[in-house]
């Protein structure tokens, strides 16, 4: 606890509250909460000359969507993207985490970062931490050595394959693979597939829906095709929408405060006399 | 009960034309007891951004002092104040940092920014931010405050019709939530001024 406000701290997990945590809910028998989850479905593929991934853009929290149109292919380099799924934070934080990483080892070095860097990264990161971070994550990317395509499991095992899927939705979107999927797909064969596949997660899994984001990566190009489909747009918004009249809420007390305009330094005149 | 629900709490907080406005209720209790009824879960960090924290009352002010007091030291550092943006990395990278024995809390940021851009978004306990261009809800109403914001918010409201929409969305989801409701507060931000309302509601 010693210098616990004195600083910012540098960086790691604090795990102050834990023992307070765990007493809260010892003694009052108060329950420890769910996090934010991307109960997702996140798809990938190699196709002929890179690769495309592919996410839905629901967030639940427990079973209420708590975000419809959420982004879940995140930035890792910019020949190297990453989808995410399992608990929102973590995948969140441990792809902020590995990009900043990549970008420091790019300045270190002069040269395009490399899909197994990121992927050692990760893994070595989430197997320190024994599942406890739960990130399962589809990472792909094409760098000097070609196109790459591999999954991340929260306990820091990978797969490398040619064609991927994970969360819950996984089984509907592999399921779309297993039987269309095949060497040497073209640009627009792959990103059809790969909509395909998350479509199935889309309308079979509950924890996934919404939308379906594309990312297409080439050699020297990448394409974030966000909300690439709308399969689910709102159809029920009335054109007046509700209107209140002014004043019909009752409101005990009113405080309005004058904001004070920002005063603009401007670097001018004559200069000050030594 | 979970911890989220011994206190009760509602926040809210929508977007409206170059303004914004963040709404709570004022109980604040312990599970069915209420203690007091003029509870402020809505903060100042500057002029131009607010923060509401549901939850866990006594995280809620913890957590409050702390992101004012990181906040002091950029200003200090870098004589400005901060983004909504970088304010809601900031409480991200806070509550991440408890990964593993979380702060209580879930934030709601809201703020103008450059050019008197609105800016809102929440955050689960541990910093998973989802940002939102129409609204954003945490606290034991969240769930009847969804449905009432879905229906009755449109883009681009007027700060007069903003206030009347947010404090109705409010009004009647807490009448839905044993745990909240007791008073409403109001907060609009203008690029010119800020209005507080306190609202009369139920008391039941």
């Amino acid at each position: 606890m010693a210098g616990y406000m004195d600083l910012p701290t540098k960086g790691g997990f604090d795990f102050g509250l834990c023992r307070r945590n765990e007493s809260l809910a010892e003694k009052k028998g108060l329950k420890i909460p769910g996090f934010l989850k991307t109960g997702t479905t996140i798809v990938g593929l190699v196709f002929k000359d890179g690769v495309v991934l592919g996410a839905d853009t629901r967030a639940t929290e427990g079973p209420i969507v708590a975000d419809k149109n959420c982004e879940k292919i995140h930035f890792m380099a910019p020949n190297i993207y990453c989808c995410g799924a399992g608990t929102a934070a973590d995948t969140e934080a441990v792809t902020d985490m590995v990009s900043s990483q990549l970008q420091l080892h790019r300045y270190a070095t002069g040269r395009e970062s490399r899909v197994v860097t990121a992927l050692t990264l990760l893994k070595s990161h989430l197997f320190k931490y024994q599942g406890h971070v739960s990130a399962a994550l589809v990472l792909g990317g094409v760098d000097c050595t070609g196109p790459h395509l591999h999954t991340v499991y929260p306990h820091g095992s990978t797969d490398t394959l040619p064609f991927a899927t994970m969360g819950s939705g996984s089984l509907a979107a592999m399921s779309v693979f297993e039987s269309k999927y095949k060497e040497g797909l073209t640009r627009e064969e792959g990103i059809d597939l790969v909509a395909q596949a998350i479509s199935a997660g889309v309308f079979n899994d509950l924890g996934s829906g919404s939308n379906v984001d594309v990312c297409v990566i080439t050699k020297g190009k990448t394409e974030y095709l966000r909300n690439h489909l709308l399969p689910n747009p709102r159809t029920y918004v009335s054109s007046k929408g509700y209107s209140f009249t002014k004043g019909q809420t009752e409101i005990l007390y009113t405080k309005v405060t004058q904001l004070k305009p920002k005063v603009d330094v401007s670097e001018g005149g004559d200069a000050m006399e030594e | 009960m979970s911890i989220f629900e011994y206190n009760g709490s509602a926040v809210v907080a929508m977007v409206g034309k170059n303004c914004f406005a963040i709404a709570s209720d004022r109980r604040l209790g312990v599970q069915l007891q209420t203690v007091a009824t003029d509870f402020q879960r809505v903060f100042k960090i500057h002029d131009k951004l607010y923060i509401g924290l549901s939850g866990l009352a006594t995280d809620a002010q913890t957590l409050y002092q702390r992101l004012v007091f990181r906040h002091k030291l950029y200003q200090l550092r870098e004589e400005r104040d901060m983004k909504p943006e970088t304010f809601a990395s900031l409480v991200s990278a806070l509550l991440y940092e408890k990964r593993f024995g979380p702060y209580f809390c879930q934030p709601v940021i809201a703020g103008l920014g450059e050019d008197n851009e609105p800016f809102i978004c929440t955050m689960d306990c541990i910093g998973a931010k989802e940002l939102a261009k129409d609204f954003v809800v945490s606290g034991t109403a969240s769930e009847s405050l969804y449905g009432a914001c879905e229906s009755m918010f449109k883009p681009n409201m007027e700060p007069e019709e903003l206030v009347e929409t947010i404090s109705q969305a409010l009004l009647s989801s807490v009448d839905r939530d044993c745990l909240s409701g007791w008073g409403g507060y109001v907060l609009l931000l203008t690029p010119t001024e800020v209005q507080e309302r306190v609202l009369k509601a139920r008391m039941d």
